[in-house]
């Protein structure tokens, strides 16, 4: 009985020494509470990203992303908090509530100079969201059919400056504060078409537009304007470099594709732009 | 003051103790307001960037290379501003005037016009101009408007300028209000109808009473316009959001405040000038009388 209780002792000893080891590769001392990692996304969180505006689960492909990083740092997954923050707080001056910060973050020279990326965790194609009416009416998937179009755009996101530059579309866009802003504006007819990442406007075409279509998409290794989502980090954090190395991690032993394929719909059904 | 000049002189020695004591006060109050305003300025200028994220915030906030950079963008935008404001303020002002006047009718058989404008005025100055901009900017064009009577320049345009009229349409009345019975029963007894009255006699005066009072509705309005930019169209608010969401910096917004105070401010004055000059203008009528 005895050397049973003094094995079960030594086992939890060495598998807290275990746990303690992988605290103190990289991450140790880095996060604001010890121990723990703090995560912020977006309030709400949006499908396919979040499911059901809940991170704890795990659930979605951002989510997913964060606990497999989490668990490269060699967090439990009781370890994660999450909390929310807007666009605007993530690049507020001050002390941040976030390790960092995960909602679909575009990565540009811009916003380097203000606070920190780590390095892309999904690069996406950006797609054109429009409605059946407007198909029908003869818009088609070339860039020609597309400068004629009444364009919307959500005006927190990258989605306008590609819009200039790669549609560059007749009438001046109608600008927006949130993605439900948009649709509204295209239910209403007052736009033709938006532009959105491809799993976002996936998401919108088949649950919250009445008669959405996906018009075409632009694809991910377009060689000018790519849409590359970073984790956003305050300036300066020094936890960047780890995560950096979790990212690179799982890009190189292919957990990044297999969250991918597991959460994000498969998109070449998609024709694509010339 | 006015029997310095008997005294003769009007050179310093030849004040009476009385005028030099007060000279002698103006003196010291002004050394001491000046005093106090510049211990004031120098505290905010030593001590605001000794704060631990000065440096930060400034970067953030008054970054001199995103200011030069986004200020001539949102210049443009703020064309869009001041057309909306264009207009929307005629309109404003002929239909609160209708509201007020139908609020004004005294015979029985216009009771519902009474009512109309009664119950107008309480709608829409107890909504936030904000949810009306919502409600009629995606609700009306969601019926299935053809374009381009869908655009939210329009529907928008007519949120802005339901609230604000209901406002104006207040203050009108009040004006008439002001306006003693005892004017209406002159009008009456000169032979004038109601409505002669309330064109001639009436509304002139009222009017210009609340003069001052409307152009404080004015500069309000010039400010919400800026909420239009919730239903699309772009002026210097969602431009300035763009320039921030794309720089990661809230210098745009500075200067697109820069740009509303450069108008507001100097239509705030004129304002207060009118107020004070109608101020003078009432206290003196008992003498013109």
């Amino acid at each position: 009985m005895k050397t049973v209780v003094t094995s079960a002792l030594l086992l939890a000893a060495s598998s807290s020494m275990a746990l303690a080891a992988g605290h103190g590769s990289c991450a140790t001392g880095l996060t604001l509470e010890e121990n723990v990692l703090t995560i912020a996304t977006g309030n709400p969180a949006y499908y396919p990203w979040v499911l059901n505006d809940a991170p704890e689960s795990g659930e979605g492909y951002e989510a997913a992303v964060a606990y497999a990083i989490a668990a490269e740092l060699g967090f439990e997954a009781d370890a994660v908090t999450w909390v929310r923050t807007s666009f605007d707080e993530a690049i507020q001056p001050g002390a941040k509530d976030f390790d960092f910060n995960m909602q679909q973050y575009s990565i540009t020279p811009e916003r380097e100079q203000m606070v920190d990326f780590s390095l892309p965790y999904y690069t996406s194609a950006m797609a054109v969201l429009t409605t059946q009416s407007v198909v029908d009416a003869g818009a088609t998937a070339t860039l020609d059919s597309l400068k004629g179009l009444v364009w919307g755009a959500d005006a927190n996101t990258t989605a306008l400056p590609m819009l200039t530059a790669i549609v560059a579309p007749e009438k001046d866009p109608l600008l927006y504060g949130d993605n439900t802003d948009v649709t509204a504006a295209m239910q209403a007819n007052q736009i033709d078409a938006a532009l959105f990442d491809l799993p976002t406007a996936l998401y919108l075409s088949a649950v919250v537009v009445e008669g959405g279509v996906l018009l075409g998409q632009f694809p991910a290794d377009r060689s000018e304007n790519p849409d590359q989502f970073g984790l956003l980090f305050e300036e300066g954090n020094p936890l960047r470099d780890c995560v950096n190395t979790a990212i690179t991690a799982l890009t190189e032993s292919g957990k990044l594709a297999e969250i991918e394929a597991t959460w994000l719909q498969d998109a070449t059904g998609v024709p694509v732009i010339e | 003051m006015t029997d310095q000049t008997t005294l003769g002189g009007g050179s310093a020695p030849s004040l009476t103790r009385r005028q030099a004591y007060e000279q002698r006060l103006r003196r010291r109050s002004i050394t001491i307001a000046a005093g106090s305003t510049l211990a004031v300025i120098l505290a905010v200028v030593l001590l605001v960037p000794l704060a631990p994220g000065w440096e930060a915030v400034k970067r953030s906030f008054f970054n001199g290379e995103v200011f030069a950079k986004t200020f001539p963008g949102l210049l443009d935008a703020f064309v869009m501003n001041v057309a909306i404001f264009l207009w929307c303020a005629p309109i404003i002002a002929v239909l609160g005037l209708v509201i007020a006047l139908c609020r004004d009718v005294r015979s029985p058989a216009f009771y519902p016009l009474r009512l109309f404008g009664a119950i107008y005025t309480d709608v829409f100055r107890g909504l936030p101009v904000i949810l009306v901009i919502y409600l009629i900017g995606f609700g009306v064009p969601g019926l299935g408007l053809p374009r381009p009577w869908n655009s939210p320049y329009i529907w928008g345009s007519l949120a802005l300028i339901l609230v604000y009229a209901a406002y104006v349409a207040e203050v009108i009345r009040s004006g008439i209000d002001s306006i003693h019975h005892s004017q209406r029963a002159a009008a009456a007894s000169l032979g004038l109808s109601d409505g002669e009255t309330m064109r001639y006699v009436v509304l002139p005066q009222a009017i210009r009473n609340v003069a001052p009072a409307n152009m404080n509705l004015f500069i309000a309005l010039q400010k919400d316009v800026a909420l239009l930019s919730f239903i699309g169209p772009v002026e210097v608010f969602r431009q300035a959001g763009v320039y921030k969401s794309l720089m990661a910096n809230f210098t745009p917004y500075v200067g697109a405040a820069v740009i509303f105070l450069a108008l507001t401010i100097p239509a705030t004055r004129y304002a207060d000038y009118l107020m004070n000059k109608q101020r003078r203008r009432q206290s003196l009528w008992p003498s013109l009388i």
